[in-house]
């Protein structure tokens, strides 16, 4: 199989120890859990959503792991600014902050927070199961654009996380890119629902909920496809990576980076054992010439 | 330790299996006090001491609640889930997803320290016999909870903080008489500031790390992947890493005994 050169990365304006970043709503609700993320091979973390104003979540279940896939509704459950202390330890680590609003106001609010305490943004327009947050502005790429605007001002670099659940991903990464993005995020979760028969009613306590993990593996690949084909800025990966050969195929995709999410289910030490296929310190292939590489 | 098995598929992509909710009925409610009641369920898991469920109420919320037996969770009424569940009654159905965490991994000679509906998830060791000694406490006689069941089955110690039953104060004198370094395991579960309490016994005793510690924390996914639960400085997962920790972990903790997390996770002292 492929492998790549071990070594930082630069992506997007941030510094990663390796290609493989956390991704946002796992395992990145404290410091001491970023921290120990990084400690177990993660190339860089992106924090648990932060908003306007500390939100408790939905009502449970809040997960519901299925047969090839998590389903999730946890509704933004967040400490607000009290996060900011959570992230003392960690300035010169590579942290993203992961950030929502309901309006491109409060996203400039929230962004302006994390100047000097973070290395990045990734902004939350994808979440498809908070109303008034998350895919609401995602899915209007006007919203997208001025969010992103509003984001740049805090002069941290800003990742854009994009929903599939709409008919064009590309037009929603051009206008991440148009509002000021240094990279497109793809993808968050696909809205979806179980039913428990034996319960008679939906298996989140919110009803609908995203679903991740290796189910939409394929979902991810295409969306990171037709981005790469529509924006100049780079592509972030998500969406069911669980080995070293997912990782590979989302890059020639054209992800310049993933995330990596579910696959945490399996064991927290997935970073290390991923990168331990992934990378070969002699005869691995430099990234630039696999990025993308299947649409030559 | 229950955790998502995996296999491969066609994509090379390594599938996640299931770990569902099962629906189970209640067969039995047992008043244990008047805060605390045991529900007994139709189906019964296969689990060690120490180990936990998601309870699924329909329609409220999913908590998690140690196993006080395979086919039973002891609960005390605190908030709207325990609230709506105690408005449940014999033939209703809840989900019961586990069983979840690592448990209490008991050896040698054993004793089980258990303040309040921390009897809970100690109580297992006694039905399994893995159990020498028990040290039961309670703010007063009509909240010990199991004192009659645990009665004859193991060496019962009693402690009630106003003295209407056993011992007139806190467990942590009975463990002081008991000589904790006679034992190879001892088992806690309990209000944190009781458990610290022994903690600090135990650690003038020099057997720290025999000390294994049921923690309590806020959790929404209880799988290992939400992180609601992760304490400091170790980021460890009490759904999957524990929630049992030894005494010698604990002691390296800022944040055991001083403080845990709520739903949108701000710090909230004890």
């Amino acid at each position: 199989m492929v492998a790549l050169c071990p070594g930082p990365v630069d992506i997007a304006g941030v510094r990663l120890n390796n290609h493989l970043i956390l991704a946002a709503g796992l395992l990145g609700t404290t410091g001491a859990s970023l921290a120990r993320m990084l400690s177990l091979g993660a190339g860089g973390v992106v924090t648990k959503s932060i908003g306007p104003e500390p939100k408790t979540g939905h009502a449970g279940p809040c997960v519901a792991v299925i047969d090839g896939a998590i389903l999730n509704a946890m509704g933004l459950p967040n400490p607000s600014k009290d996060f900011l202390g959570e992230l003392d330890r960690l300035s010169h680590e590579p942290v993203i902050a992961s950030i929502f609003g309901g309006t491109p106001e409060e996203f400039g609010e929230v962004a302006s927070w994390f100047a000097g305490k973070v290395q990045g943004l990734e902004l939350n327009l994808s979440c498809p199961h908070a109303e008034g947050y998350g895919a609401a502005l995602g899915s209007d790429p006007e919203m997208v654009r001025e969010c992103t605007r509003a984001a740049k001002r805090a002069g941290l670099p800003v990742w854009v996380k994009l929903t599939p659940n709409v008919c064009s991903i590309a037009e929603f990464g051009i206008a991440a890119q148009e509002g000021g993005a240094d990279a497109v995020v793809a993808i968050n979760t696909v809205k979806a629902m179980r039913i428990s028969t034996g319960m008679r009613r939906p298996v989140l306590g919110h009803g609908m909920g995203g679903l991740s993990g290796p189910a939409i593996f394929p979902i991810a690949v295409r969306c990171v496809w037709e981005l790469y084909e529509a924006c100049d800025i780079p592509v972030i990966g998500c969406g069911g990576v669980s080995t070293a050969d997912n990782v590979v195929e989302m890059m020639m995709a054209g992800a310049s980076a993933v995330e990596i999410g579910s696959a945490l289910i399996e064991s927290d030490t997935i970073f290390s054992s991923v990168a331990q296929q992934l990378y070969r310190r002699d005869g691995g292939e430099d990234a630039c010439d696999i990025v993308g590489c299947a649409h030559d | 330790m229950t955790a998502a098995k995996t296999r491969a598929t066609l994509w090379g992509v390594l599938m996640i299996e299931e770990i569902p909710s099962e629906p189970v009925v209640i067969t039995h409610i047992v008043r244990e006090t008047a805060s605390i009641r045991t529900f007994e369920f139709s189906r019964r898991f296969e689990a060690q001491a120490g180990q936990f469920c998601m309870v699924w109420i329909p329609g409220i919320d999913e908590i998690p609640m140690a196993l006080s037996a395979g086919n039973a969770i002891t609960v005390q009424k605190v908030g709207e889930a325990t609230g709506a569940l105690f408005s449940r009654s014999e033939g209703d159905v809840i989900g019961i997803k586990g069983p979840l965490g690592n448990g209490f991994s008991p050896e040698g000679r054993v004793l089980a320290v258990a303040g309040g509906v921390g009897a809970a998830p100690l109580r297992p060791l006694v039905t399994y016999g893995q159990a020498d000694t028990f040290i039961l406490g309670a703010r007063t006689a009509e909240e010990l909870l199991y004192a009659d069941e645990l009665n004859g089955k193991v060496d019962l110690r009693i402690a009630t903080d106003d003295g209407t039953r056993g011992h007139h104060g806190f467990v942590t004198a009975l463990l002081e008489e008991a000589d904790p370094a006679s034992y190879d395991t001892i088992c806690v579960c309990g209000p944190e500031m009781m458990m610290k309490a022994v903690l600090a016994i135990l650690d003038a005793h020099g057997v720290a790390d025999r000390g294994q510690f049921s923690l309590h924390r806020y959790m929404k996914c209880g799988v290992g992947i939400c992180g609601s639960c992760c304490c400091d400085p170790s980021g460890l997962r009490v759904c999957r890493d524990g929630p049992v920790f030894t005494g010698d972990v604990l002691l390296q903790s800022s944040e055991f005994g001083r403080y845990s997390r709520d739903a949108s996770g701000r710090r909230i002292p004890f």
